[in-house]
């Protein structure tokens, strides 16, 4: 197996707060994994250093076995320069909670962004490769409205498209049901786990414990800033070994 | 079956109310207009032939012309210059930032006229403008100050500089609108910096920067009017120099006035097309110009 990320002891503060503490964590190629844990635990925030949209004050983060916004010499990293990052980002691609589409384009002018405005493709072309990923989340008959004119689930799904754009190697997706309706939630969910299907990495950070029980080949559950569970979901939510785990998962399935 | 039939079969229908209050103030303020417009379009004291005689007089025009280039040119660099110092405001890098305030305390605190009447009398302080190369004899240029700084450099600079401050102002307040998740968006699909504000965040910045600016601008055109003190060549300045020879003040006061209130009504009807074309994507309510235009259109039928 390869792995597609690689968190290894990994720090952060903001200041006196810490909130990666020594967290390692792997995700491997093609597969799904949902991390889960209580609010405040450091979820998004690995998520944002695994993309460098934060810093990180030690450790090692990997994807597909390159550093992405540091150079290694011996024992110290260095930040790369900001467009050496940001080639290294393209192929990492991100859903956010609150979608972040840009609202002054339609749908497939967010989905066509990347490809024009990162990879330099031609406009005719990308637009015949947003429209591909609109169909794979069921929004082809929506390419021409603003978000502004979408549900909250529609939205979303566009993020999803305009992240599958890039072609990425890496899926992150941050909360990516949180700010929904209930009943906007199942739409997501199910692109999601089609996706999955595909063979397409993904890391989600998730309060949906049935989603990362039915749809991910693996489960981590994060608390006070360290990874403390990993394994496959049928053990990780029946038999956690840790106490604070058990504590966790009664909360939320309770 | 009858349409009132109809009517009288279906659900109770929303009529709009009738608002006496609006017809009897709109009347009100068109009678005060009346009385305030009559005793001067009646006052003896002035003669309307010599505003008719005046108004496109080849003096006035070119007034009129010298006041759009110099108002145009100082927009020019107020643009680029605001702009630039905006983004610096926002950045991460210390010395940008303390520029910018720098900046703006500077030129925000020395009055307009004070500014313009500096840049008229440069070669007071400075007698030939040069460039060269530092620790060498090479010269790029060596100019006499009088050559470079006319009074419509003079008049663009002290406009554009001064209206910069501002601008940057209107530009931070609009960067700083725009949502951080739209960064890190952007960052995340890979977007170089540069591509994020362009792209991404200044587009968007735009729809709160327009009315503003728009604003700062058409006052801009006005302030263009005080060239005047170093001489400009400007629309006032051409007004007062033939109101000095044929003693007409109001009447040539008049002549300008229109020109700026036409240069005013065309810049505002600019500035309503840019503002439609940046707030796409955002819902936009009916405009109260419209409800007035509907309005009209309604007593017009009646």
């Amino acid at each position: 197996m390869v792995a597609a990320v690689e968190v290894t002891n990994v720090s952060k503060s903001f200041g006196d707060v810490e909130v990666l503490v020594n967290a390692s964590l792997v995700v491997e190629a093609g597969t799904t994994l949902g991390l889960i844990g209580p609010s405040g635990a450091g979820k998004s925030t690995l998520l944002r250093c695994i993309n460098h949209l934060e810093t990180i004050d030690s450790g090692i983060i990997k994807v597909h076995g390159k550093l992405v916004g540091y150079r290694r010499e011996g024992d110290r990293l260095f930040e790369l320069g900001h467009g050496e990052i940001a080639r290294r980002r393209a192929d990492i691609g991100m859903v956010f909670q609150l979608f972040n589409l840009f609202p002054h384009m339609t749908a497939i002018e967010n989905v066509m962004a990347g490809p024009v405005y990162v990879r330099g493709m031609d406009k005719g072309e990308a637009r015949a490769v947003a429209m591909e990923h609109l169909r794979t989340v069921a929004l082809e008959n929506r390419a021409d409205f603003y978000p502004s004119e979408l549900s909250g689930g529609q939205q979303q799904r566009v993020g999803i498209a305009r992240a599958l754009a890039m072609d990425p190697k890496v899926m992150l997706l941050d909360e990516p049901t949180s700010s929904l309706d209930p009943e906007l939630v199942g739409e997501v969910l199910d692109t999601m786990t089609e996706l999955s299907g595909r063979g397409i990495t993904m890391l989600v950070v998730t309060h949906e414990i049935g989603f990362a029980r039915s749809s991910c080949d693996a489960v981590a559950i994060m608390v006070d800033g360290g990874i403390i569970e990993h394994g496959p979901p049928g053990e990780v939510l029946v038999n956690p070994k840790e106490e604070r785990s058990r504590a966790f998962l009664r909360r939320v399935i309770a | 079956m009858s349409t009132a039939e109809a009517r009288d079969a279906g659900p109770p229908v929303v009529t709009e109310p009738r608002r006496y209050g609006r017809w009897a103030s709109a009347a009100g303020v068109l009678l005060l207009f009346y009385l305030i417009a009559r005793p001067i379009y009646l006052n003896p004291l002035i003669d309307h032939s010599v505003i008719g005689e005046y108004l496109f007089h080849p003096v006035i025009l070119g007034g009129v012309w010298v006041t759009l280039t110099i108002a145009t040119s100082a927009m020019v660099l107020a643009t680029v210059l605001g702009v630039t110092l905006g983004l610096m405001a926002t950045s991460s890098n210390p010395v940008l930032t303390v520029i910018n305030r720098a900046y703006i305390a500077f030129f925000r605190a020395v009055p307009l006229l004070v500014q313009i009447l500096i840049w008229g009398n440069l070669s007071l302080l400075f007698r030939r403008i040069a460039l060269s190369i530092p620790f060498t004899s090479i010269t790029l240029f060596d100019l006499d100050t009088n050559d470079v700084m006319t009074t419509f450099v003079a008049g663009a600079l002290g406009l554009g500089l001064h209206q910069a401050a501002y601008i940057s102002e209107i530009v931070r307040a609009g960067l700083t609108s725009v949502d951080r998740g739209q960064r890190d968006a952007a960052l995340s699909m890979g977007m170089q910096r540069r591509q994020v504000t362009f792209r991404v965040v200044l587009p968007q910045a735009m729809r709160v920067i327009v009315p503003p600016a728009g604003n700062e601008f058409i006052s801009l055109l006005k302030a263009s009017s005080l060239v005047f003190v170093i001489a400009g060549g400007d629309l006032l300045t051409k007004a007062q120099n033939i109101a000095a020879t044929n003693l007409r003040v109001i009447e040539l006061l008049t002549v300008a006035s229109i020109w700026y209130l036409g240069m005013v009504a065309i810049a505002t009807a600019g500035q309503r097309l840019i503002e439609r074309r940046f707030s796409r994507g955002y819902r936009r309510d009916r405009t109260s110009t419209s409800r007035i235009r509907m309005t009209v259109r309604k007593v017009l039928a009646w």
